[in-house]
């Protein structure tokens, strides 16, 4: 609880000034100073929000399932291949520059190619997301089962443990805070990469619902989708922290025991 | 012959990955079972390695070892190892940790716990049976980790520097506490330390080892009498191995 109140007591000038920004902001589109049709007052954000209540979970379905799908088989297809690359040398030598490499590939460029392959529905939005989920994946997960403790393998080794009891008992949890740490990086990107997926075609989706808004120029109903597409994005991040802390207890303690 | 615990006959060992290093040169001691061995030396000397080719890690470049009988290198396993670093396993809670060995062995971890239950007073450690590493002191968690070592069913424990990570008071608890445990326990011990006191005041037999490639120089056998209290470091006799110790490790070899 204390820790509770020291966050709220650290946080509270930026909040402070948060506040102070949005009555800025407020009284300034009122003021005339700016068209309401190029930036809206955020009480107009805020009506928008209310005026759209009804049709905007179907599009908030759409985007988080394509989004979570997407995180889903990155982590699938990630941790697999990193356990590959981390446990087989031949692979390693073969994957990993290609790997590296073909992220200078402009992953979102593809965008237009997946829809001419698998069409407007959800599968070329998920391989957007699991394309640009994937590589932070495997290479933190990569780094953190080559990384872990050579003691510890020595340790289970000079016990007899064969090699997969060396993988479970050693590499597999020394990797897991490094595996979060892609997935946070993932799980950042993987509403925004869905959203974008979007604009090249579809029938439900929080980035149908921005480029018609554009085109209607709808300004405060863009305002509005960005906000919602923060906030899920946020709301995402968050609970992957929640799974991390769930799945390293130890680790909490770790930083209480530091914050003490 | 079966009083041989461990039995280590010319051995060499050269490490040769980046650069070669001559690490021990014809070494050759026997270890009866039941004896407390201690290897003293200067750092670098090859203590470390020694431990590593009994516990069949590595593999001698050169000569055999025989661990109760056996040849090492035909498989890891024979040994209790304790590594020079606690290397407690930071995502196991403490009584997780301690039966670590058991598991890899393949013995039911019900069986197990029970046994490291019965385990945790005398190692001073009853109450944090659920607690992680991270919260143990530096004396807790050398002692987490040597009863990981001691629960291990094996004939022969090998320890590479147990306490050198502590500050002089907890080392001095700890040599007291593990001599105590040793003499209820009575397994063979192989001790590799740099600390001249705490080989004396352990060890039946002490090895002295030369700078690399680490030889032995001299065999001293203590005859000191059991238990050895905390003051018989004071002792005419304690003083006198110990100069003669400190002649041999400062006599340029």
């Amino acid at each position: 609880m204390n820790n509770f109140r020291q966050k709220i007591k650290e946080y509270f000038p930026s909040l402070l000034f948060l506040i102070f920004s949005i009555f800025f902001w407020e009284w300034y589109v009122k003021s005339g100073y700016v068209s309401d049709y190029l930036i809206p007052a955020p009480s107009a954000i805020g009506l928008s929000f209310l005026e759209h209540i009804s049709i905007l979970p179907d599009h908030i379905f759409t985007t988080m399932l394509e989004a979570l799908v997407g995180l889903f088989f990155a982590v699938v297809i990630g941790v697999l291949i990193a356990v590959l690359i981390a446990g087989i040398p031949f692979i390693r030598r073969v994957l990993y520059p290609i790997i590296v490499v073909s992220q200078n590939i402009p992953i979102l460029a593809l965008a237009p190619l997946l829809a001419v392959w698998f069409g407007f529905g959800l599968a070329p939005k998920v391989i957007i997301v699991v394309l640009i989920g994937f590589f932070p994946i495997v290479v933190n997960t990569t780094d953190g089962l080559m990384n872990a403790d050579k003691d510890m393998v020595s340790l289970v080794r000079g016990l007899g443990a064969n090699r997969w009891q060396v993988f479970r008992l050693v590499l597999f949890p020394s990797a897991v805070p490094a595996f979060f740490s892609g997935l946070r990086i993932a799980s950042a990107y993987a509403v925004i990469g869905a959203v974008i997926a979007e604009w090249m075609g579809a029938s439900s989706g929080l980035g149908l619902f921005l480029i018609r808004s554009q085109r209607s120029f709808q300004t405060d109903q863009i305002f509005m989708a960005i906000v919602v597409i923060a906030m899920l994005s946020i709301s995402l991040f968050l609970s992957i922290q929640v799974l991390s802390n769930v799945a390293m207890p130890w680790r909490k303690t770790l930083v209480d025991l530091g914050e003490k | 012959m079966d009083d041989i615990a461990v039995e280590v006959e010319g051995v060499d060992y050269t490490y040769s990955q980046s650069q070669k290093v001559h690490a021990l040169r014809n070494v050759s001691f026997k270890v009866n079972t039941s004896e407390f061995v201690s290897f003293i030396g200067p750092s670098g000397c090859g203590k470390s390695t020694l431990l590593h080719l009994i516990s069949g890690l590595l593999n001698p470049s050169k000569g055999v070892i025989h661990v109760n009988g056996k040849k090492s290198s035909s498989g890891l396993g024979r040994v209790a190892f304790m590594p020079q670093r606690d290397t407690l396993f930071p995502w196991r809670t403490v009584e997780k940790n301690a039966v670590l060995g058991a598991e890899i062995l393949g013995i039911p971890r019900q069986e197990a716990l029970q046994k490291a239950s019965s385990l945790f007073d005398l190692f001073g450690l009853s109450g944090f049976e659920k607690a992680w590493p991270s919260e143990l002191s530096g004396g807790m968690r050398q002692r987490l980790a040597l009863l990981r070592t001691f629960i291990i069913p094996r004939d022969t424990i090998l320890l590479d520097e147990p306490f050198g990570s502590l500050d002089a008071l907890t080392r001095h608890e700890m040599q007291q506490w593990l001599q105590q445990i040793w003499d209820q326990d009575r397994r063979t011990i192989i001790l590799v330390t740099h600390d001249v006191d705490e080989a004396i005041l352990l060890s039946d037999t002490i090895y002295v080892l030369s700078e690399r490639p680490g030889s032995i120089v001299q065999r001293v056998e203590i005859n000191l009498e059991r238990p050895r209290k905390k003051k018989v470091i004071n002792s005419t006799e304690f003083t006198k191995i110990k100069s003669e110790i400190f002649q041999i490790l400062s006599s340029g070899i």
